[in-house]
C-alpha cells in the first residue's frame, strides 16, 4: 500500500519548487564542518513537510533551517548546542529522534522493556515446565513402559 | 451499462459473502453438513462476482469511459494501455477493489484446494474469510464506490498522477496486497481453530503454505516498492521509515515470526497458542496498515486523499475484527492444549529467540509509528519519530537476531549442541572476521561500526552455506555423494538456506550503501565534468524528447573511467506532464557490478546551468537481490512435498510396479 497513490504528495512537494535539497551554495567549505551539518540535518524535521528531514526536503523552510544549522556550526556551536537552539526556537517537534523525557519514556522504554519482559516470561515458563511431571527427561519411565516404547518403535512403519 | 453491471456484481458478491459468513458457522454448531457445505460453492461464486466487478472496472479504464467518475479522475486516453490498466489501483476506490478481489481470490483458492481439510475447520475458516470480505465489500459500496457516474461525461480524463506512471505501479501494489491479504487465510484458520476450540500440529501444516505464499509476495512487494522509491524520487533513498512503509514492514516482521513458530508447531506440536496469536496479529497488522493508509490519520509522504467517513468505517472494521479476534483468543486460548517440551538450547529454543526479537522489533516499529499520534491525542504534545529513532532502536534488535541466525538450523530439535554448532560455524566466523579486517582496510571512511555490519552479513551468508555443507557432508565425502545428498535434501532445507543467505545479502547492501556511498551535488554547464568513485561523467548536451503524454528534457552524459576508457552513457531527464502541469525527475542508473551510479537532474536555469545530483551507491543491488533470494527460498520451501496442499500421498506401490520384469 506504500508508495501507491501516496507518492502523490511527494511529487507535489518536488515539483512545486525548483529548489534542490542541499544546494551546492549552502555547503560549507570546511568538509569536517559540512559533514557535521549533514549529520545534524538528517536528525531535524522539516516542519512543513510530511516526515522529511531538512536534509531531504526541498521546501524553502528546510533551506532556511539548513543555512541556520550551518551558521550555528560556523559560530562554533557543538552539535548539542545546535539542537538545543533549534528546540528552543521550534519545539521538540523539530527533532526526528525525540529526547528521552517523561512523555517519551514509553517510546524509548518499550523495545528494551518488551525484550526483557519476553525473556522473563520465557524463563518463568521454563522453570514451571521443569517442575512439572513429564519434563523433557524421559528417565522416569518404568521398565514396563520402556518395553512398550520399544515395541511401539519396532512396529512403527516409516512415515 | 458495464459500470452498472460491475456495481451490481459487487452487491451480489456482498450477498453471497453474507451467506458464506453465517450459514457454515450455523452448520458447524448444529452439525448440519448441508449448511457447512455451502461454504465452498459460495466462496467460488463470491470470487466470480468480485472478479466480474473488477473486470467491469478494468473495462471502463481500458475503453477510457470518462462518464465513470473514478476513470475521469485517474486516467487519460493518451496514456499507454499498461498505465490505463495500472491506474485501476492507482487510486483509493480501485485499490480497495483490488484488495477485495485478492481477498475473494484467496477464499476461492481455499475452497478449491482445501479438499483434504477437516470439514468443520474448512467451513469455519471460509466463513471467517467471508466475514472479512463482506465488511470490505460493504465499505466499497457505501463509501468508496468506483462505479459512480458523471451526468455529463467529460471528453478527457484528468490523468494519473505522473509519479505513478511507472512500471512500478504494475508490480508493487498487487504484490503487496497479495502479501497483506494472503495473511487473511492464516487469520481465518486461526479464528476457525479458536471457534472450534481444537488445534493440532496439522493446523500448522495447512496454514504454513498460505502464510509462506503471502510472505513471499509481501517480501517482493516491499522490495519492489523500495526499488521504485529508490529510482523514482531522484536521490536514491531505499527506505525512509515512513509510516506507510512501516505499515508494510510490521506484517512482514510478524509474518516472518509466524512462519518460524509454525515450523515448531508443525514439527514438534509446541508453541500452538503463540502461533495462533501470531496468525491473528499478522493479519491485524495488515488491517491496521490499510487503516493507516486509507484513513489518513497519519501525515506521511504517502498520505493521499482522505475522507473521515472512510476512516471511521475502516476503524470500525478494525475494532470488530481485531478486537473480536483477540477477545476470542483470550477466551479460548487457555483451553488449547500445549505440547512438545524442549530444552532452551535447541532448534525450538532458537526459533523462540527468533520470535522474541522479531516481535519486539515489530512492536518497536508499531510504537514508533503510532506514538506521536497517541501522544498528541492524549497530551497535545507534538513530537516527531523519524528515521534516527528507528535506526537507533531497530538496528540493535536486528543485529543480535542476525548474529544468532546461523546457529538455528544447525541445532537439533528438542536438545541442541551449542558447542557443536559453534564448531561447525568456525569457518564462517573466521571468514566474517577476515571480512571485518578487509572492510576496515579498504574503506577508511565511514562509521567505525560499518565493518562489523559487513562481518555479520558475511557470517549470515557463510552460515547459510555451512548449513547446506553440513547436511550434504560436503568435503567429507566424495563430491558425487555430496551432490547426491544435496539433491536429496528436503526443499525446505534449501529454502531456509536461500532465505537466510538473502537476509545476509540485504544487510550487506544496506551497510555498503549507507556507510560508503558517495554524493556530489553541483551546478554544471554543457561540457563540464564531475568525478565520483572511479568514474568521470561529462555533460555532452541537453535535448528534448517527446513521449506519449509527456515531454522529456534529457541530459546526455558520457561516463568514463579515470584513465579515459569509455564506460557508457547516461540520460537522466526532467519529465513534464502537460495534463497536470507537473514535472518529475527521471534519474538515470548505471549498474557497475552490484554497485550503481545514480544521476538525476534539476530544472536547468535560463543561462544553461544544470543542477545535478550524482551518487555512487556501492553494493546497493544486494539489497534487492537479497529480497529475491528470500523469495526463492520461500518458493523452494513451498514446493516441499510435505507442504504442498492437496498433494497426493506418495504412491508406495508404484516403484514396485516399475521393478517388475519386462517380459
Amino acid at each position: 500500500m506504500k508508495s501507491l497513490q501516496a507518492l502523490a504528495l511527494l511529487i507535489v512537494v518536488f515539483s512545486a519548487s525548483p529548489l534542490w535539497a542541499v544546494q551546492p551554495d549552502e555547503m560549507l567549505s570546511d568538509p569536517t564542518l559540512e559533514t557535521r551539518a549533514r549529520a545534524l540535518s538528517k536528525e531535524l524535521r522539516c516542519m512543513v513537510c510530511q516526515n522529511e528531514s531538512i536534509d531531504d526536503s526541498e521546501a524553502p523552510l528546510a533551506h532556511d533551517l539548513r543555512v541556520l544549522v550551518r551558521e550555528r556550526i560556523k559560530a562554533g556551536d557543538s552539535d548539542r548546542q545546535v539542537l538545543d537552539f533549534l528546540v528552543a526556537r521550534y519545539g521538540e517537534f523539530v527533532l526526528l529522534k525525540p529526547r528521552l523525557s517523561w512523555h517519551t519514556a514509553a517510546l524509548w522504554g518499550l523495545p528494551p522493556g518488551l525484550l526483557l519482559a519476553g525473556i522473563v516470561m520465557l524463563y518463568v515458563a521454563g522453570r514451571r515446565r521443569d517442575g512439572m511431571p513429564g519434563s523433557p527427561e524421559p528417565a522416569n519411565l518404568t521398565a514396563a513402559e520402556r518395553a512398550r516404547v520399544a515395541e511401539l518403535l519396532r512396529n512403527d512403519t516409516a512415515p | 451499462m458495464i459500470p452498472e453491471l460491475g456495481h451490481y456484481a459487487l452487491m451480489l458478491a456482498l450477498g453471497l459473502a453474507l451467506i458464506q459468513g453465517t450459514m457454515p458457522i450455523v452448520g458447524t454448531r448444529t452439525n448440519d453438513a448441508a449448511l457447512m457445505s455451502i461454504a465452498v460453492p459460495a466462496a467460488i461464486a463470491q470470487f466470480a462476482f468480485v472478479a466480474m466487478a473488477f473486470i467491469a472496472l478494468a473495462a471502463c479504464y481500458v475503453t477510457s469511459d470518462f462518464s465513470v467518475f473514478n476513470v475521469y479522475e485517474n486516467s487519460n486516453s493518451q496514456m499507454p494501455l499498461i498505465y490505463r490498466l495500472t491506474s485501476i489501483w492507482g487510486n483509493h476506490e480501485g485499490s480497495m477493489m483490488l484488495w477485495v478481489s485478492i481477498l475473494a481470490f484467496f477464499g476461492a483458492l481455499v475452497a478449491v484446494f482445501g479438499g483434504n481439510l477437516p470439514p468443520v475447520l474448512k467451513a469455519n475458516a471460509l466463513a471467517v474469510q467471508a466475514c472479512i470480505a463482506a465488511a470490505f465489500e460493504l465499505f466499497i459500496l457505501t463509501t468508496s464506490n468506483p462505479f459512480l457516474r458523471i451526468a455529463n461525461a467529460p471528453l478527457e480524463g484528468r490523468d494519473l498522477t505522473p509519479i505513478l506512471q511507472d512500471p512500478g505501479l504494475a508490480f508493487h501494489p498487487p504484490m503487496l496486497y497479495l502479501g497483506y491479504v494472503g495473511f487473511s487465510i492464516a487469520f481465518s484458520f486461526a479464528i476457525a481453530a479458536l471457534i472450534e476450540g481444537r488445534i493440532d500440529a496439522a493446523w500448522a501444516r495447512w496454514v504454513r503454505p498460505w502464510a509462506l505464499g503471502a510472505w513471499m509476495c509481501l517480501t517482493l512487494g516491499i522490495a519492489g516498492g523500495s526499488y521504485w522509491a529508490y529510482y523514482e524520487l531522484g536521490w536514491g533513498g531505499f527506505w525512509f521509515w515512513d509510516p506507510v512503509e512501516n505499515a508494510s514492514l510490521m506484517p512482514w516482521l510478524a509474518g516472518t515470526a509466524l512462519l518460524h513458530s509454525a515450523v515448531v508447531m508443525e514439527k514438534r506440536g509446541a508453541l500452538k497458542v503463540w502461533t495462533i496469536l501470531l496468525a491473528i496479529l499478522t493479519f491485524s497488522l495488515s488491517l491496521i496498515g490499510t487503516f493507516l493508509v486509507r484513513s489518513g490519520v497519519l501525515t506521511s509522504v504517502h498520505a493521499f486523499a482522505t475522507d473521515p467517513t472512510r476512516g471511521i468505517f475502516i476503524l470500525g472494521i478494525l475494532v470488530v475484527f481485531i478486537g473480536g479476534a483477540l477477545a476470542l483468543y483470550a477466551w479460548r486460548a487457555p483451553m488449547l492444549k500445549q505440547g512438545g517440551l524442549f530444552a532452551p538450547i535447541s532448534r525450538e529454543g532458537a526459533l523462540v529467540f527468533n520470535n522474541l526479537f522479531l516481535t519486539t522489533a515489530c512492536a518497536t516499529v508499531f510504537v514508533g509509528t503510532l506514538y506521536p499520534l497517541a501522544l498528541q491525542a492524549l497530551t497535545g504534545d507534538k513530537i516527531s519519530v523519524g528515521p534516527p529513532f528507528f535506526n537507533a532502536t531497530f538496528g540493535p534488535l536486528f543485529i543480535p537476531l542476525l548474529a544468532v541466525m546461523p546457529f538455528g538450523p544447525l541445532m537439533g530439535w528438542k536438545r541442541g549442541d551449542l558447542v557443536g554448532a559453534a564448531q561447525r560455524l568456525l569457518a564462517a566466523a573466521i571468514l566474517a572476521g577476515l571480512s571485518v579486517v578487509a572492510a576496515s582496510a579498504i574503506e577508511r571512511r565511514g562509521p567505525a561500526l560499518a565493518p562489523f555490519g559487513v562481518g555479520i552479513a558475511v557470517f549470515v551468508m557463510a552460515g547459510a552455506i555451512t548449513d547446506v555443507a553440513e547436511r550434504t557432508l560436503f568435503m567429507r565425502v566424495p563430491l558425487r555423494v555430496a551432490l547426491a545428498r544435496a539433491a536429496g535434501l528436503p526443499r525446505s532445507a534449501w529454502g531456509t538456506a536461500f532465505a537466510h543467505f538473502g537476509i545476509g545479502m540485504t544487510l550487506l547492501g544496506i551497510v555498503g550503501v549507507t556507510a560508503w556511498g558517495s554524493e556530489r551535488l553541483a551546478e554544471i554547464r554543457i561540457g563540464d565534468s564531475l568525478d565520483i568513485a572511479h568514474y568521470r561523467l561529462t555533460l555532452d548536451g541537453l535535448f528534448n524528447r517527446p513521449g506519449p503524454n509527456y515531454r522529456d528534457l534529457v541530459g546526455h552524459f558520457t561516463v568514463r573511467r579515470m584513465n579515459g576508457e569509455l564506460v557508457g552513457t547516461m540520460e537522466p531527464s526532467r519529465r513534464t506532464f502537460p495534463s497536470r502541469n507537473m514535472a518529475i525527475t527521471q534519474a538515470a542508473l548505471m549498474s557497475r557490478g552490484l554497485s550503481q551510479i545514480y544521476l538525476s537532474l534539476g530544472d536547468p536555469t535560463k543561462d544553461g546551468v544544470v543542477p545535478v545530483r550524482l551518487y555512487f551507491k556501492p553494493q546497493v543491488l544486494m539489497i534487492w537481490f537479497g529480497a529475491a533470494f528470500m523469495f526463492v527460498g520461500g518458493g523452494l520451501s513451498l514446493s516441499d512435498r510435505r507442504l504442498r496442499v492437496g498433494a497426493p500421498r506418495p504412491a508406495k506401490a508404484k516403484p514396485k510396479a516399475t521393478l517388475q520384469p519386462a517380459e
